[in-house]
Formats: C-alpha cells, structure tokens, sequence
C-alpha cells in the first residue's frame, strides 16, 4: 500500500515578473502513496496551486528547477506529448471553480467524452457514450442520459462540480489533485463533493493530493497533511499529529484562529502573506508575522527537521513559540 | 431552437414598417415633387394643381404612404423620373450585382480575417502579432478608396491582370462559362478593397477575444485532460472567440453598403452604390427611396442572420 507514487523533489516553479524570476514555489519536498489523501493547507498565495499546477504541467511560462517523479519518471521537463499521454489518464485534476472550469459551448457529455477521445482512440462511439453515462451515474448525476446532452449553463454549480469530477476520473487516474474542489459550493454540497472524492478514491484506489485552506476539511479527509507558506512546506505529518502536536508557528496559528466556540475572539494571524515579489527570500518566512520572537530564535537558512518519524517542521523557531498575550492590546 | 428563429423573425417585421415610415417621411420632407421642375413653367398652375390631384400627391401624408408601401410590397417602387422606366427595372440587375459583390467581400474578409486573428491571438505580443496588429492600424487609419486606387492601379492598370471598371466584358453570352468568368474576375478587385479594410477590425476582435478566453479556466480543464495545444486551440478557444464576430456580422453587413458604395464608384461596378449616387445626384427620389429602404432592410435582415448564427454557436442564447 505504502508505494510511492508521486515524490516531488526540491521543486522551484518561478514566475517571470517584470524584472525577473521570482519562486511561487520553493524548494518543495514531498511524497504522495499510492492510496493515499495528502492534504496541503495554507493560506491564498501561499503555493499551493502553483504545486498542483506545477505537477500537472500545466503552468505555460513558469521556469521550474527540481524533480518530479511520477512512477519513477521524471516529469519536469518531459515533452508536451508525453505529457499529454499522461495528463487525464494518469493523472488529472479536479479544479477550484466549477462555474468557469466547463467549456460552456459543449455539451456535457461531449466534454466528459473527450478525455476518451483522447486517451482511448479506439473505444466506440457507443461503448464512449454509455461509458460517460456511467461515470454521470457514478458521481450522482440523476437522470445522466439527459443531462448527456445538456449544456454547463444549464447545470448548478454542485452538478458542474460532479461533471469536473466525472471528467477528472474517467479513465482511473492513479493521481488525482483535487485543487480547493469545495471552495466555491455552498456548505451542504462541499460535504457531498468530499464524500464523493473519498469514495472514488477507494474505488479506484489512487493517490490524492487535497488542496484546501478549510482545515475542517482536512481534519476529515486527509491521511497525511502538508502545510504551506509563502512558497514553502513549513510543517509536513500525519494528520492526527499535525492536529495534536502542531509545531511550526504558522501551523498552531492556523488551528488557533480556528473557530471552536466558546471564545469571544478569534485568533488573528498579524499581516498577510507577502506579494511574491516581496517574499523574504532569506530565513523564516513566517518571522515577520511574529515579530515577538527575536530573530536569535530563527534559523538563518531554516531547513525541514525531523522531529519524529514523518513529522517535519522548518525553522527552529517552534521551540520556545508561544502566542503573544496580546489582551493589552486589545483593551 | 426553431422558437428562438421564429421569435426574432416576427420582432424583424415592425423594424421593417419603422424604417419604411421614416424613410417615406424623409422623402416628403424634401423640397419639391414628381411635377417640380418637370413640367414646362408656361403651364397654367391650375392645371398642375389638377394634376398633382390626379396623381394623389395632395392626399395626406399617410395615405400617399400606404399608396407607397402597397405598391412596394407587390415590388413596384414607382417610375424613375430620369429614366422613365419602373425603378424596380432598374434596380433588378444592379442588386444581382451588389449582392455578388458583397458577398465576395465578405468571403475575402473572413479569409484573410479568421487566420490572421487566430495568429495575433494565439502568438500574442509576439512580433508576428504586432507585424499583424500593424497591418490593421494601416488599414484602419487609410480610407477604402486610397485602397481601392491602389488596387486598381497596380492590378488592373499596372499589371492588367484584371478589368478596371463594369461587371462583365461585353459580347459574352450570359450563362456561358466565360460569362461567369469573367464576372468573377470582374468582382476580384473590388471585393479584395472592400475586405481588407474590413477584415482589419475582424482581427482586432478575433485577437482580443482570443487572449480573452486562452486565459479562461475551461482552457485549463482541456489542457488537463491531456488535449494538445492545436486541440485546445481549434475544439476550445476558437468556437468560444468567434462569439462576438459572429454577434459583428450584422454590422459588417451595414459596413459593406457603405464599402460598396465608394468602390462601386471607383471601379464603375454598375451597383445599387452608384445607382444611390448617380439618383441622389439626379434627384431622383424614387430610386433614392427604393435603394434606401433596400439597403435599411439589408441591414436588417443582417441583423437577423447574425442573430441566428449566434444562437447556432452559443446555446446559452436560444430561448426555450
């Protein structure tokens, strides 16, 4: 069970800002196994969907450094064409907004149809069509035959998001990113959307990675949870013991500010995440968010430790952290 | 579907009874009538009086409109005053013509139109987009008639690979091969001036509409899918970009009037464009009404056909 499936290696996805490059994503390391839900959290612009996108190739004119294996393949610098082989066969995507990610000039089942067209030339038509019924039944279409021919516009947004998901599964993808699939759905439907993403995962027994910055949703679907900020895995472990025993600052700042009744006041984490042009490129990224702390407490080229087997935090400034009483300030 | 033609069909019919009104009343509102400046001044004004109530021209103005519009209806637009023949005579062979020539405009326009701006919006900010983007600032910047000369001097002149003026050479049989050859060739030159200006703003809209929509979350879920690049291209961007040229179209149709026009003009093309100027120059209002309301309806009826087209390729327009 336990296989490697992805294992992303040192990865630096950098963007070209009018003056030069700058990294969404740095030197990012992680695994995903096979059957697995990795979950990676973290605020907006903290690189999260750089990564996905990065993995899936999909960025046009980012410069990426680094490795990615996929299967024991390197896939960083692979042709186009290979990529496309492998793109909605082995590996595929589930996207944030459900409202914008259909074509709305194609019919449902003609979009769910094309990664068959794609992948699996010499399907029939007919065997095509009753396959991507199939799927519509799977993910919980009700009556698929017509919504076969319906268009996107004609569809809620909880249907879109089956029809992404339809899309994304179709030909059993080994690895599937899941990039904030709920964000965008009213609270009763995300519930059903994660259900349906951890049903399919059994079925079809693949590798997830859960983007997400709902920590709730985590907490219920990951197995192992990745934390990012500015660009950077900050803390990486087990889901339950990046919930019990939470070690980065950011990371305990993020279950802080989680609302848990019975306080009056939630936690506020100081500043936002900087610009990716602003990005302290040099220590703790997250030092001037907890501007408490002395600098003696940060590592000057902070790197991942391994506090226990599979838990790693960054930066040394977890160990003597703790929240600032800031009750003066607010009296 | 059918709903949706049947329903914009039946809105086309007051659009053709307002332009008819407004293009009777603009007619009534010129100085002078069918008798002014005709009839020999040495005649009794009583007589002219009689006349002009025999001819109903002293009726009011609704009725000689509803006299106007019948006759319109069952295809009699009245007698041309200068040519003393029925201005729908007139008019029948040079419409054949326009409606040749404006139709190789526009398929000249959206050949070079389409390939252009799927260049210039694919490639964008590259050097072939802006060598493209330059072409139509020219285009947009220079008159049709500049165009039009130089076309003619350097083709038909210059070269003399095609006739300067008329609509077909004379001495040839109609229905002949030779005949249409010689039509088309005819039509080549002017039609070429009138689409590379038009074409120009096709581009720009195609190109802009492209960079539009590359950028669009549906283009990711393709690429995702694992669709080459040229798939995302053809199957994606492009049917979701031609949206608004094909919303443009009716407008293009107005455009081409006007083109024909000026062309017609200048490669003496015998066309309702210079059938309107040599009457409006003629002051023979007849004919001026009757081309008038032809090309009003041609816009129209452009309208129309853009409208259908639109709702052929956007199914979030039709109407259940």
């Amino acid at each position: 069970m336990n296989r490697k499936l992805l294992e992303v290696k040192n990865l630096k996805t950098s963007f070209y800002i009018n003056d030069g490059y700058y990294a969404a994503v740095d030197d990012v390391t992680l695994t995903v196994n096979e059957n697995e839900i990795l979950g990676i959290v973290g605020e907006s612009g903290s690189g999260k969907s750089a990564l996905a996108f990065s993995v899936m190739g999909l960025h046009t004119r980012a410069k990426m450094e680094g490795n990615i294996f996929f299967n024991g393949k390197d896939i960083v610098n692979v042709s186009k064409a290979d990529l496309n082989k492998m793109r909605g066969n082995e590996m595929a995507m589930i996207f944030q907004d459900p409202l914008t990610a259909l074509n709305p000039l194609m019919e449902i089942g003609a979009q769910i149809s094309e990664t068959f067209i794609l992948h699996r030339p010499n399907m029939t038509k007919k065997i095509r069509k009753d396959r991507v019924i199939e799927l519509l039944k799977m993910v919980g279409i009700p009556r698929p035959e017509y919504v076969y021919s319906q268009f996107p516009h004609e569809l809620s947004g909880g249907m879109r998001q089956r029809v992404i998901i339809a899309i994304a599964i179709a030909n059993q993808p080994k690895l599937l990113i899941a990039d904030e699939p709920t964000t965008a759905l009213d609270v009763t439907i995300q519930a059903q959307i994660l259900d349906l993403i951890r049903e399919l995962k059994e079925t079809i027994e693949s590798g997830v990675i859960l983007i997400t910055h709902d920590l709730g949703v985590v907490a219920e679907m990951a197995d192992r949870v990745a934390v990012m900020y500015a660009g950077q895995i900050v803390e990486i472990a087990n889901v339950y013991t990046l919930f019990k025993r939470p070690l980065h600052p950011y990371t305990r700042s993020l279950l802080h500010s989680m609302p848990t009744g019975g306080q009056d006041k939630l936690h506020v984490i100081n500043g936002i995440v900087p610009s990716l042009k602003h990005l302290p490129r040099k220590g703790c990224r997250f030092a001037h968010r907890i501007p408490w702390m002395g600098a003696e407490t940060h590592e000057e080229n902070p790197i991942l430790h391994e506090v226990e087997p599979g838990h790693y935090v960054r930066c040394t400034c977890y160990k003597n952290f703790s929240f600032q009483e800031d009750e003066s300030k607010e009296a | 579907m059918w709903k949706f033609i049947v329903r914009r069909l039946v809105i086309t019919f007051p659009q053709l009874i307002l332009l008819s009104v407004l293009i009777f009343l603009l007619a009534q509102a010129m100085p002078g009538d069918a008798l002014t400046g005709l009839v020999d001044p040495n005649i009794d004004p009583e007589t002219i009086e009689e006349q002009r109530e025999k001819l109903g021209l002293n009726k009011p103005w609704y009725e000689k409109y509803i006299d106007w519009v019948g006759g319109v209806v069952q295809g009699d637009f009245g007698q041309s005053f200068r040519y003393k023949m029925p201005v729908t005579d007139l008019i029948e062979e040079r419409i054949v013509n326009t409606f040749w020539l404006s139709v190789t405009a526009l398929i000249f326009t959206y050949i070079i139109a389409v390939p252009l701006g799927m260049i210039s919006g694919r490639y964008n900010d590259t050097i072939l987009d802006s060598s493209i983007a330059g072409y139509t600032y020219i285009g947009f910047a220079t008159p049709l008639f500049i165009f039009a000369l130089v076309l003619l001097w350097i083709f038909g002149f210059h070269f003399q690979w095609f006739p300067t003026g008329g609509s077909v050479a004379p001495g040839l049989e109609p229905g002949t091969l030779e005949y249409v050859m010689s039509r088309i060739q005819h039509l080549i030159l002017p039609a070429l001036s009138i689409a590379i200006i038009q074409t120009v703003s096709t581009v720009q809209y195609l190109r802009s509409e492209i960079v539009d929509t590359k950028q669009k979350d549906f283009v990711i879920t393709a690429r995702a899918k694992g669709a080459s690049e040229s798939r995302v291209y053809n199957r994606h961007i492009l049917r979701n970009s031609l949206l608004p040229i094909a919303a443009f179209f009716g407008y293009e149709i107005t455009m081409l009037i006007t083109g024909t026009i000026f062309v017609e003009q200048i490669f003496s093309f015998p066309g309702m464009g210079q059938l309107f100027i040599e009457s409006v120059l003629q002051r023979d209002f007849s004919v001026v009404n009757a081309v008038v309301l032809l090309f009003g309806a041609a816009a129209i009826l452009g309208a129309l056909l853009s409208d259908i087209i639109l709702s052929m390729v956007d199914p979030r327009i039709r109407i259940k």
